[in-house]
This record gives C-alpha cells, structure tokens and sequence, in this order.
C-alpha cells in the first residue's frame, strides 16, 4: 500500500514496539502495594519482573491492535463462504446485549435465587433447541462442537456399560469432519470408516454390512460434508436400534434443516449444535463458540453436570448429584456469553423465522452451484442442500491447484471456500453462502470465479503467484512448520532486552 | 426478516435461474416423512428493540447480584477491564472472522495469536505456548493426555485435592474413557491449606505419570511448586501446574522457573467478564521438546513469497483435520476471541503494571484477612496466598445470608466439595474492591 506509515500493511510486533518505563494501565493509586507485597509473601516466592514483557502506553496499545484489525478479512466486511462453518451475519444488538452488566458481570457462584434471570435464558435456550432440533433433553455445557462431540460419545459409552455393554466401535463415515475420529479416540472408541455411496450419501446397506455386536454408534453428519442429505438416514438409524446402537448426529450443519427436517424425526439419538453456526454468535477469529448436546429421552440421565432443573419451589436451580451422568467437562455451566447471542438470534427469527431459514441457505448454495457448474462441477450430482463441495479440471489442464484458486479469490475481495474438504473429494472446493448473503454478492462471486477459471488457463503463472492484493503475499507454510518459530525473542539488538 | 436480504423477487429470479419453481421444490428429494415434522413451535419472531427488551428484562432479574458489594473468586475473578480491551475485541474484523485457514487474509488474526503465545510463555517461564484452549479446566485435562503422550509406559496420574472441584472432576471426564489410566487423590496438609509433598514422595515411582498442582491453589494457597517438582522430576514424572489467577504469575516465580513441565489455565481474569462463568480462554505452555504432543492450534512465523515477515498455522499434523483419530486432541474452535481480550489486556498492564497489578491484590487481600481477623475471624490456613484466602466462619452458610442482606457477597462455602473445611469461606479480593469495603467485609461477617 501506500508509503504513509499509517497506511502501510506491516505492523510490528507488540514486543518490538515497547519502550521502557512506559503503561497502559493506572493501577489504583495509594500506598505503594508493591514492597509491601513483596514483604507479605516473601522475595524467595516472587519474580522479577518480566524479561521482554511489553511496555506500551495505552494509545499505541489500541492503535497497534486497531491496525492488526485491518488485516483481516471478516464476515461483517465481506462474503465469507467457507464450507461447513455457516458464517452467517451476527447481530450487533446480541454483542450489545451479551455486556448488559446483568449477564457480563455476572459471577457463576452467586447464590442460584440471585440469578434466577440467567438460569431462566439456560433454560428457555434448552427447551429452544430441544424444539428445534426434535429432541427431548439439552445440556448447553460444552464449549464448541467437538467438546459437544466428546460429551456426546461419552454419553454413548455411559449408555452402553450401564447396560452392561462393551461395544468398543463407533462407525464413521469417510465424509466425516476431523473432530469426529478424533473424538471417538478420546472417548475411547475405535473408528471404523464407512463409505459414502455413488450418489453421495451413506446407504443404509452399507452401514448394515459394518454393524456388529461391537458397534456403539454411527456418528453422522447430516447434510453431510458434500452438502448432500443423507436420504437413507430414518433406514439407517433403524437398522442402528435394532442392532442395539445409537445414531449420533453432527448438527455442524443445522442451518440446512432448519423447516425442513429435525435430527429427532430422523431417529438421532444424540445430538449437538454449534451456537457459533446456525445461531450466528460470533466467530471471533477461532471461538469461543458453544456445543450443546441434545438427547432423547432415554440418554438424559447420562448428560453432563450440573443439570439445570426446576426445584420444587419454582427456582431454577444446578442438580450436581446425578449418579448416572458422565460428570463435567469445564468449569462452572457453559459458555454462558454465547448462550445470550443464541437466544436473543432465536428470539428474533421466532418459529417462522428460523423455518425460513434452511430453504434461503438452500437456494443460495444451489444458486452458486449453478452459476459455477460449467467450470466447477459438482463432486456429486445428488442436489446440494445448505453449501455445494465442487472440483475443477485445472490442476491438469493448467498446473493450477485449488490452494492456487482460493489465493486468486483473495485478490477479488472474497474470502474462500474451505479446500480439500472433504477428503473423498480431490482438489474440494466447499461453498457455504448462508441465508444472509443477497443475490448480487453472489453474483459477483459467481462472476469472480468464473474470472479466475479463466485466468487459471490463461495465465497460470499470474494464479499460482496469487494473492497479489493482499497485506501479505503468499505465505510460507512448509518453512515454518519446517523449523517452527512460535513465539517472539529479543534480538540482541533490541531495545526491550534485559 | 431484517437479516434475510432476499425480496420475493430475487427468490423467483434465483428460482427460475435454477429452473425450479417453489423453494419447496429445492427441499422435494428430503423424505417426506422428515418435511412433514419439521415445522418449529415458537413464539413469532421479534424486532430488534423487543429483543433488546425482552433480554434486558432477564439481564435485570441478575443485577443485584451484580450490583453487591462482592467477595466471590474460585476459579472466575472480578477485576477491571480496561475499556481499550473491549474496544478491540468488538472489532468485526476479529469478531466476525474464523480460525485464520488463510493467513494472507487473516495476518490480523495470527499476529495477535502470535503475541497471546509469547505473553503466556513470557508469564509461565515455558518455551512453547498454544493459540488457546476452551478454559482452565479442560487445558488441565488435556495437559494430563498431553503427558500420557510424552510418557506412554506410565500410568498413575496424581491430582491434589487442593485444585479447584471443576478441574478434578473435568480431569476424571476426560480420562474416563481412558481406562488404563488412575487418577490417585494427592491429600491436603489441613494445617497449611496446601498439599501434602509427602504423599506425593510415596507415590514417586516408575508408574507415576504426571503430578497435578493448583498454584495458587483452590484455597489462593501458593504451592512449594519447586519442591514438588523436584519430587517428581526425581522419579521421572512431569509436574503440571495450574493456574486459575494468572495475575499471580505478574509476581511469582514462574511454573516454569520452578521446574513445571506443563502449565495450563484459566486467563479470565485477563480482560474477560465473568459471565456467568463462560467463555473464559484456557491457556497452555509446555516445553519446546514436547511442542509435538501439545494440543490445539499454534501459530508460527515465516516469510511471504517477497521475503516480508508473516505468521500462519502450523505443526498442524498433531491435529484433528490433519491426523483424525490419531490427533494430539479433538479441539477445533477454541476461545481465540478471548485470547486477544487477554492480550490486549497484558499489552496494557505491561511489564511493571502487571507486577503492580498483583500486588495491589496481595495487599488488599491481606487487609482484608487482617480486618477479619480484628473482629475474631482468622485465616483457615497458615500458607501464603496471593488474592484469595480461606476465612474459618462457623455456620458460613448463615454467615453468607446474613452478608447478602448486609449488601455483601462475602465468598463461597466450601462444604459440598471439601467436608472438612465445614467452616471454611473463600474470599477473594482484587483491585475493584475498595479500601472501605473491607470494612464492610469484616463488619458483614462479624457474629
Ligand atoms: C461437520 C463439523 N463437525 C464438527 C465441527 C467441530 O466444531 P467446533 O469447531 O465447534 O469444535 C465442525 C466445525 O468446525 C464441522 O464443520
């Protein structure tokens, strides 16, 4: 960019820009705390103070941070279609309602009759998404999707030893997401894979061939990771119960069923839904989002503590003397800060809203389906619900990979699709519009990559140098896994060493 | 709806472009079975100022609470936030992205991982710091199967009864499945509110895995984490430390000064409101040697085509999208929002402003035990502490009531998770209690 330092893309590192003797903090005046603290608990117990440590006044603190900011791509500024994170528009007044002081500042250990107003939107938010997702119980313990998945398995095994089981299997499909095998591990189960069909979804069979008197569980996405509906799943969920299994379902992609199908309809056992997706809280760069897990009826016993429950009196109230329930996996009740944006987005859509909301995101995946197909064709012909998995010939055609495309599609404002995801789909490219996003940013997506098809055969070299727009060119990601560097260290030469 | 774009017009040009005719018709190949269940009963959506309303009106049931005169810690702090913290954080540009898969777009994102990684080395002693995890508790947890991977052969993890109830109890979740592994209870020395470095001696053998160690602990009781580190390292074990008030590291030695192998927790109190007791964002350093068994992202530095410096992603063969069922951890999304609310908040506070921070919450802390002291309530235990202390109350229970109708949240009882400490209350104290307050602390509680 331009050569004023204001508008240069390169901001150093806070550490690099620290001076010393400087703060950004006033710590309250009065006595000087610091010698007497030191006297209280003895110098053998306490540090120096920190080698390297920043020292910034307030103001530079703020600009440095405003203008890390500015390097970053974001839903609010702009489209944002990648695949199977559903980056929906977040509501400014949920943030807002989030910091009313009578949730942010709110301790999780105040006497429960004190904080009957945020047990209330706990449990009005459970019996929310038991509705919508056709189950009969939720905890709104976990912290994000996979805690949700670990919760989830470990419920499963829960079920199963009470039952005097000791079913060791969990069947996947290959579509599955990572967090799915990797769950299963921690929850002490073994993986076994099932392929997906020819026409993009699990047949019942297939799963009929894989289930024994050692499978706990399937676990499966539905709308897959293809963005296919898994159209064998009331099939496949009976040959699960009546070969003594559960069906777990990923709700990762929640927004495509929303008035069109629910997980309990389908005979889904368990459960959960990331808040961070289909109930549009914040993304926040990587989190922290929220992981509910929904059960039937049958499972609420082994859900995590505490368990909210209404107590004789009328009072909300956290039951922690639960024999059956496979225990806690974070402290305190949950992610309640996001639980606040995911019922203030449940209030303002109502039934009709949220109903609406699978076919929108429906028509915008098959829209951008349709304005790519002749370039782009879809991995799998079966129709595409809430997002579109495509692949390309360029690689062949013109040495240009799909990691090659995304970087080009960082140089017409957008940011991309996730790539190489799914893993059965070579060069995947998995497109996720969502319900907010207007036909005209479509349009120009559409266009964008339609752009880039050609370019790709045109002028490859110009592609695979991509982005050339961007505050950074392409980075160097095998270096720095190669020899990793991952934190800041004074050069010899600095100013903010010892 | 005011956050769907879509007119009836552009729905029937995107329909007719899609040579279809209803929207139902995109939904037709869904088993009719499944379309004819799918209908949501809840109440009609609302506009923007009656959601704000009807939000408002539970936020307002809370307020009380909020509006005391409070003594409450165990594991969530009260301190202030810095109004630059909020600032930041509120930026859609961080809000509203994901986890940085393009670093070309996302140089935002991971520098400021980058410095979150460095502060925590720089406040834990350690070489190697993650991007985040979801909380303290489950860092713990993770820290324990991150050991597990660093020493297959051992077996025996031990867990001192003096760290926070939560964290044991998400320890034991998460090893639950685990079944070669036996979590062994470490016992508290009742006299000093820390925990016994004898019994840890008995239980150093070839099986011992791991030692896991509030500091401070449950009870703000600072640990001879040296001692039991050594204990460990002398049987080939590694020493965990856990931290809930990370503000302590603004003045102690560091766990990794003291020999921790691991140190993991709870950054809350950097810049993070309490809500109700999440999200917080949980914090994790290790060694450099061990970088490979660590869960969760990580963020490194290296160069762009041109030779600029750039930070991206990396070592991303221990994770889930990369390693599946053979991954360090099944993390995904963590709590990287929060993770820049903490560092923006360490920026802030600095090198001597942390130091000063900490010992202001020392010096109030010990004031007010001195002040209950004064009208016949004395410490639980004779260890040192950092912000946090128990008061022997009898009947805290009562003692609590009657502080609330005084205006005062005084602490919390200890009895459910420790029996033994019936008359125990924690009383925490940082830098938003005034001076005067400790009055009231002491007047609230006196009998
Ligand atoms: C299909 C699927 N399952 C599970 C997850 C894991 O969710 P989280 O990142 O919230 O842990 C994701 C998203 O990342 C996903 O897309």
């Amino acid at each position: 960019m331009g050569s004023m330092d204001m508008l240069s893309d390169r901001v150093p590192l806070i550490f690099e820009e620290s001076r010393p003797g400087r703060t950004g903090a006033e710590v309250d005046q009065g006595e000087p705390s610091e010698t007497r603290a030191l006297e209280l608990l003895g110098a053998e117990l306490c540090r120096d103070t920190i080698a390297g440590f920043p020292e910034l006044s307030e103001p530079q603190v703020l600009r440095h941070y405003l203008r890390l900011s500015r390097l970053n791509y974001a839903q609010a500024l702009n489209f944002y279609p990648l695949g199977s994170c559903t980056m929906k528009y977040n509501p400014v007044v949920n943030d807002e309602i989030a910091n009313l002081p009578g949730f942010a500042e709110l301790h999780p250990a105040v006497p429960p009759a004190m904080a009957q107003g945020a047990l209330e939107l706990m449990a009005r938010l459970e019996g929310a998404l038991a509705e919508i997702t056709g189950m009969d119980a939720v905890s709104l313990h976990p912290a994000a999707g996979a805690q949700g998945e670990l919760t989830g398995l470990l419920i499963v095994r829960a079920w199963d030893r009470r039952r005097g089981g000791k079913r060791r299997k969990v069947i996947i499909p290959d579509t599955a997401h990572g967090t799915n095998p990797a769950s299963c591990t921690l929850a002490g189960f073994e993986v076994v894979v099932a392929r997906t069909g020819a026409h993009g979804y699990l047949e019942a069979a297939e799963i009929r061939r894989l289930l024994d008197d050692q499978t706990a569980a399937l676990m499966v996405t539905n709308p897959n990771t293809l963005g296919i509906f898994e159209a064998e799943i009331s099939a496949i969920a009976e040959a699960l119960h009546q070969a003594g299994a559960l069906l777990y379902l990923d709700g990762a992609n929640l927004n495509a069923l929303l008035g069109v199908a629910k997980p309990g309809a389908m005979g889904a056992d368990i459960v959960h839904v990331n808040l961070h997706k289909t109930f549009s809280t914040p993304h926040g760069g990587g989190g922290p989002g929220a992981g509910p897990v929904a059960v039937t009826r049958e499972l609420e016993r082994f859900l995590p503590l505490p368990r909210l429950v209404r107590r004789a009196d009328g009072l909300w109230d956290f039951d922690r003397e639960r024999p059956d329930s496979i225990g806690r996996l974070r402290a305190y009740h949950g992610n309640f800060g996001m639980l606040v944006r995911a019922y203030a987005y449940i209030l303002a859509l109502g039934g009709e809203g949220l109903e609406q909301i699978g076919r929108l995101a429906i028509l915008n995946a098959n829209y951008v389906r349709h304005g790519l197909e002749k370039n782009f064709p879809v991995a799998k012909r079966a129709p595409s619900t809430h997002e579109c998995v495509l692949t390309h010939d360029l690689e062949e055609r013109a040495g240009v990979s799909t990691l090659d495309l995304a970087k080009r599609l960082l140089d017409y404002g957008f940011h991309p699709p996730t790539i190489y995801f799914p893993l059965v789909v070579p060069g995947a490219l998995m497109i996720e519009p969502t319900e907010t996003e207007a036909r005209e940013t479509l349009d120009v997506f559409i266009a964008a990559m339609n752009q880039i098809y050609r370019e790709a055969l045109e002028q490859p070299e110009m592609v695979k140098q991509a982005p050339h727009t961007t505050p950074v060119a392409r980075v160097d990601e095998v270096t720095a896994a190669r020899r990793p560097i991952l934190r800041w260290t004074p050069s010899p030469d600095s100013t903010t060493k010892e | 709806m005011r956050f769907i774009p879509h007119t009836a017009a552009d729905i029937a040009q995107m329909l007719a472009a899609l040579d279809v005719e209803r929207l139902d018709d995109l939904v037709a190949h869904v088993p009719a079975a499944l379309r004819a269940q799918a209908a949501i009963r809840l109440d009609r959506g609302l506009g923007e100022r009656e959601v704000s309303a009807a939000m408002r009106a539970l936020a307002q049931r809370n307020a009380p609470a909020t509006e005391l005169i409070s003594f409450l810690g165990g594991g969530c702090y009260r301190h202030y936030i810095p109004a630059a913290v909020r600032a930041i954080t509120a930026r859609a540009e961080f809000a509203t992205s994901y986890t940085p898969y393009q670093p070309e777009a996302s140089q935002g994102t991971t520098q400021a991982i980058f410095e979150f990684q460095t502060l925590i080395t720089q406040l834990t002693g350690l070489e190697v710091a993650n991007a985040s995890m979801y909380d303290g508790a489950s860092a713990a947890a993770e820290a324990v199967l991150m050991a597990r991977r660093i020493l297959p052969k051992r077996h025996r993890v031990v867990v001192s009864r003096a760290l926070w109830p939560d964290y044991r109890a998400t320890i034991a979740t998460y090893l639950s499945a685990q079944q070669d592994l036996e979590i062994v209870e470490l016992p508290l020395d009742l006299a000093t509110g820390s925990t016994s470095c004898e019994a840890l001696g008995k239980l150093a053998d070839q099986h011992l895995l791991c030692a896991v160690v509030g500091y401070p602990n449950a009870f703000g009781v600072i640990e001879s984490l040296g001692h039991m580190t050594q204990v460990a390292h002398e049987a080939g074990a590694l020493l965990i430390a856990v931290t809930a008030e990370p503000l302590a590291f603004g003045l102690l030695k560091s766990p990794g000064e003291l020999g921790a192998d691991i140190a993991v927790g709870e950054g809350q109190s950097f810049g993070i409101a309490p809500q109700f007791g999440g999200p917080g964002v949980g914090f994790m350093a290790a060694r450099m040697a061990h970088v490979r068994s660590m869960p969760g992202r990580l963020v490194g530095e290296t160069r762009d085509r041109q030779g600029r410096r750039a930070f991206c992603l990396t070592l991303a063969a221990r994770e889930q999208h990369i390693r599946r069922e053979r991954a360090t951890s099944n993390i995904c999304t963590n709590h990287s929002l929060n993770a820049l609310a903490a560092t923006v908040y360490l920026a802030l506070m600095g090198r001597s402003g942390l130091r000063r921070m900490a010992a202001r919450n020392v010096d109030l802390a010990h004031q007010a035990a001195a002040k209950l002291a004064a009208v016949g309530i004395s410490p639980r235990f004779s260890g040192a502490f950092f912000n946090e202390f128990v008061a022997r109350v009898p009947d805290p229970h009562r003692a609590l009531e009657r502080a609330i109708a005084r205006g005062v949240l005084a602490g919390l009882t200890l009895e459910r998770d420790y029996p033994e400490l019936a008359d125990g209350l924690l009383i925490a104290v940082t830098e938003v209690n005034e001076p005067q307050s400790l009055d009231l602390l002491a007047e609230a509680l006196r009998a």
